[in-house]
Parts: structure tokens; C-alpha cells; sequence
């Protein structure tokens, strides 16, 4: 039997089949290199990378909810330099696109990496100005309209390859936020990042989290990451990657016939390391088994 | 490839007030596994997401066994502690670096307090040469008889007096004065901060086991962290990858 056609097209960029992972979840691949052929992945969205070393938040990070997990880590990341000194190369020896996260707390700290990056051999840019963890900037970025349209603008001047502009489910009106990206020049959204959520340790009478707050992701959230990439959809032109709580190859489908291009695969990491492949199964046999031509019959292919 | 892999249980009891004892079936961890390393177990309860991390208490190679003490903790550790012998639960591992064992080193000391007993057991098994061991509880001392196996000496503290002296360990330590080259070490943070303290002024060293909430166990999330010295700076390294056994001059207890 022919294996159908899996391939999808960000930003001009090909990726063999829509299954990416969500970035914070996957580190640069090394650790679940031993898990998961990284050859069979769309791409690998790396951990966020920003233009010094930071530390991260101190612990406890993370807490496990109904469903779900709040993260606090903070974007640690050992800056740009190293990145390009080890996890470039590491992806560079697998068949895979790489995405590269990008971090900051000011649009210097943004373009800079950018602009370090601009010679090396990646495929996309994904600038997370939606990370919950970082009180001086990410997600005060991506909660404004025209706060998202003067940064994307700022880093499109600069950026050599194509822009991925991940957007905080942390707002009240994400079509906004999407059409700010897009007429500012993103060549592609993905969302959401993690929903700011927060838990106690009701005997000691005080948050879980060491930061207080953390991200929430998992299955829990993937309702509302589903209406949001399905508003998304709908109301720009750009592609989209869709993430959120996607643990099975039935969910990825569900993101997919909203509208998504391709989909990202997060905590599921987590529960099983093999998840991406699984996943990538689930999707190939929905295709087969209701007799669709290739993926890209399905996306944002919902019956009106 | 590594994987998830399915173990089943032959043994799944309680052998102290909140602390369960499991055995399982597994050889490909068996195989591999060395002590002070860890293994993940997935709750059959989908709305728990994260494996529960248990360090390794025994390793029976030739059967292929791996033996856990756990605490119920949480709601995933109450749900893995009504599971039945026969059952199958999903594991994965051996995960995390474990204590170094040298033959050049004839003294040995094994400090443990609580859940933290559980891994130093596989270790007494494998050393050789002089050991002592000193072992700390709330209350009820669990595994002393099997430590018993490889020493005599074996040392208890309780915090109520129910057995053993009246105490922690490090009363047990600054009355017994124990003498050696090594100290391996596992137990709540401010015991192993006392014990990392109690090395450095007798001036021995120490390998100590951390203990962290993890979510992936193999290093890629950065949720389990354990602050530190990096050169003339600090960083956050990796309980589960990095650890959970770091050498006692590279933590700061600060946190």
C-alpha cells in the first residue's frame, strides 16, 4: 500500500510530515535522541536560546496538576554561543528542519541572536515572546498588539531566515494578536505557549511553584488551545502550528482540521518519549483509514 | 533504541507505616541498572501525566528483578501502592548516574535518612572493605535487617526514640565518630546538607543523592534542579541526568 503523502510547507520551508516538537519540552534533541529517530520528525523546535546564559528560576519548577503540569524553569538556556557551538551541529547530523526558539527581555536582546544566527544553518526562527516564566519580558511582549507588531517588525529588518512568531494564550482577544504578527510580517504563527496558571501546597500554606506561577500544559489545555488555533486560522493568511496538550495522533487531527499546518508535541514527551512517533502513526492512519489523497486535504478541512 | 518498557509485579506490600515495598519483573533495567540510579513508573491514572521517579533498592541480575521502596507521597504513588502482584505497570530506566564505586577505597561510610535509605542498600552489597552505616527515620526503621547482611556495623537514630537513639544522624555521627575514605549518602535536603557539613570538616569525601520533583527523567525538560558550582560561577544543573549522586563540593545548599 502507497503511505500517503505527509508533507507540508512552512514558510516555504518542507517538512517531511507535520509533527514538530514544542519547544521547552525537547531540550536540542540530544536526550530524546535515544528515545525517538529524530530523522523521523518534521522538525525539532529547540529549547529557547537567548544571547547570555541564563540560569533559570530557582525550584521548585514544576507541579503536577489534573491532567496537566505547571512549569517554572525560566527559560534556562547556556546562550547563543554554545548553542551554536553544540546543538546546531548535533541536528545538523539528523534529517530534520530545526527551529530555533529565541529568547529575550528587550528587542536588543531578541535581535541579537538573530543576528547571530543569521550565517548559521537553520531552517526557522521562532521568536517566543510569550514565555509566562520571565518577569522582565517574553510574554509583556506578546500580550500587545503593538507591542507584538514593533517587535516582529524589528526582527523581521534582521532576520535571514523565515519567522515563526509563537503567541501566549494569555490574552483576550488572540485574533488580534495573530493579525498584529501577520501584518508586521510573521511568515508563521504557532500557539499557544503555556496557560499562566498557579498551585498550593495547601499543608504548607504556600505555592508549589518557587516562582509562585508557572505555565500550565498538558491535556488540560487543549480545548482552549484548539479554539485558539482554530480563531487563528481563520482570521490570517500565514500558516499555523498548533499546540496544546496534543497527546495522541486523534488530537493532532483535531488541530489539524482547525486549521493548523503542522502541530507540536509537548508534555506528551513527558508521559511517553516516544510520543512525536506515535503521534506522527496516529496522523498517517487517519489519512488512510478515511481515504484522504494527502495531509493537506485535511488541514482546516472541517465540515461547515 | 531506549523505551517505555512493562514490568510486571511480583511483590507490592507495605512494609512500614507509608512505605510500600515493590518488586518487579524487568531484565532489560535489571540488566543495566547499577545502584543509585533510578527507575520511572507511570500511574495507570491518565489525569496523573508525570512518571513518579523511585530509586533502585535492589538488583537481582540473574532473575531479573528490580526491587523498590517507595513512600506514598501523592496521589500517583497511592495509586501504584494498591496495584496487584501480576499486574503489568509501565517503567523506564535505568535512569540518572548513580554512586561511584572504587576498589581503591577500603572505608566507607553509608549515611541514609528515611526514603533516602532505600538506594544506599544496593551499594553496602557491592562495596568491600570496612563500612558502617547510620541510618535516620521519623519513626519506624525500615531495611535494617537486610543491611545487617554486609556489616555489623549498623547504627539507627529515630526522632521519637522508638528505636535506636533519640535523634538524626548526624547525632549518630558525632558520637560514633566514624572514620573512612568515602561517605555515600541519601535523605531529605537538610540532612544531606548536615552530612555534606560533618564531611568537609572531617575532611572526607562525599557522594550525595539528591532528590527532586522531575517531569521527563532524562533531562531535557530542566525541571529538577540542583544549584551548583560551575567554575568561579554557579548553575542549575540536572538532578535526573547530571545527578542524582553529586560529589559534595559541587552543591550549594543555599536554596
Amino acid at each position: 500500500m502507497n503511505r500517503p503523502g505527509l508533507k507540508v510547507n512552512i514558510a516555504g520551508v518542507e517538512l517531511k510530515n507535520p509533527v514538530m516538537t514544542a519547544s521547552g519540552t525537547f531540550g536540542s534533541g540530544l536526550e530524546y535522541g535515544e528515545y525517538v529517530d529524530l530523522n523521523k520528525l518534521g522538525g525539532v523546535v529547540t529549547k529557547g536560546v537567548a544571547s547570555i546564559p541564563w540560569k533559570g528560576n530557582a525550584g521548585v519548577r514544576v507541579a503536577e496538576t489534573y491532567g496537566g503540569m505547571l512549569n517554572s524553569v525560566g527559560l534556562q538556556n547556556p546562550g547563543i554561543e554554545e548553542f551554536i557551538k553544540k546543538d546546531i551541529p548535533f541536528l545538523r547530523k539528523h534529517d530534520t528542519k530545526i527551529v530555533v526558539n529565541i529568547a529575550g527581555k528587550t528587542l536588543e536582546e531578541y535581535c541579537s541572536v538573530v543576528e547571530r544566527l543569521a550565517g548559521e544553518d537553520v531552517d526557522l526562527l521562532e521568536l517566543n515572546i510569550s514565555c509566562p516564566n520571565v518577569k522582565e519580558g517574553g510574554v509583556c511582549f506578546g500580550t500587545d498588539t503593538k507591542m507584538v507588531e514593533y517587535m516582529v517588525k524589528e526582527v523581521k529588518k534582521i532576520a535571514k531566515q523565515p519567522l515563526i512568531v509563537k503567541l501566549t494564550p494569555n490574552v483576550t482577544d488572540i485574533v488580534s494578536i495573530a493579525k498584529a504578527a501577520e501584518a508586521a510580517g510573521a511568515d508563521a504563527i504557532s500557539l499557544i505557549n503555556t496557560l499562566l496558571g498557579m498551585a498550593i501546597d495547601i499543608h504548607k500554606r504556600r505555592p508549589v511553584l518557587g516562582n509562585i506561577v508557572g505555565g500550565l500544559s498538558g491535556p488540560a489545555i487543549k480545548p482552549v488551545a484548539l479554539r485558539m488555533v482554530y480563531q487563528a486560522a481563520n482570521a490570517v493568511k500565514v500558516p499555523i502550528i498548533g499546540m496544546g496538550g496534543i497527546m495522541t495522533g486523534e488530537d493532532a487531527i483535531e488541530f489539524l482540521l482547525a486549521g493548523a499546518t503542522a502541530i507540536a508535541v509537548g508534555t506528551a514527551n513527558f508521559v511517553n518519549p516516544r510520543a512525536t512517533i506515535d503521534i506522527l502513526n496516529g496522523i498517517e492512519d487517519y489519512i488512510i483509514k478515511h481515504k484522504e489523497k494527502d495531509i493537506t486535504s485535511i488541514i482546516g478541512s472541517l465540515n461547515k | 533504541m531506549k523505551k517505555k518498557l512493562t514490568a510486571i509485579i511480583k511483590k507490592n506490600q507495605q512494609i512500614a507505616h507509608g512505605m510500600f515495598e515493590m518488586l518487579l519483573s524487568v531484565g532489560e533495567i535489571a540488566a543495566l541498572a547499577s545502584p543509585g540510579q533510578f527507575i520511572n513508573l507511570y500511574s495507570n491514572r491518565k489525569d496523573l501525566l508525570l512518571p513518579r521517579p523511585i530509586s533502585i533498592c535492589e538488583i537481582d541480575k540473574e532473575k531479573g528483578f528490580i526491587k523498590l521502596v517507595y513512600a506514598v507521597v501523592g496521589k500517583g504513588t497511592s495509586d501504584i501502592s494498591k496495584m496487584h502482584v501480576g499486574d503489568i505497570i509501565e517503567v523506564m530506566g535505568p535512569l540518572g548516574n548513580g554512586f561511584t564505586i572504587s576498589k581503591e577505597i577500603k572505608g566507607h561510610i553509608i549515611i541514609g535518612g528515611g526514603i533516602g535509605v532505600p538506594p544506599l542498600l544496593e551499594l553496602a552489597k557491592g562495596l568491600t572493605g570496612e563500612m558502617s552505616v547510620y541510618l535516620g527515620f521519623r519513626c519506624e526503621p525500615i531495611l535494617v535487617e537486610e543491611f545487617k547482611k554486609y556489616t555489623d556495623k549498623v547504627y539507627i537514630a529515630t526522632e521519637d526514640g522508638g528505636w535506636g537513639i533519640k535523634g538524626n544522624v548526624i547525632g549518630l555521627l558525632k558520637s560514633n565518630h566514624p572514620k573512612g575514605e568515602m561517605i555515600y549518602s541519601c535523605g531529605p535536603k537538610p540532612m544531606l546538607k548536615a552530612v555534606a557539613s560533618w564531611a568537609e570538616d572531617n575532611d572526607i569525601k562525599a557522594q550525595l543523592s539528591l532528590e527532586e520533583r522531575m517531569a521527563c527523567g532524562i533531562g531535557a525538560c530542566l525541571v529538577c534542579t540542583c544549584k551548583a558550582k560551575d567554575n568561579n560561577d554557579w548553575q542549575y544543573k540536572r538532578v535526573c541526568k547530571d545527578g542524582p549522586v553529586f560529589l559534595r563540593e559541587e552543591v550549594i545548599w543555599n536554596e
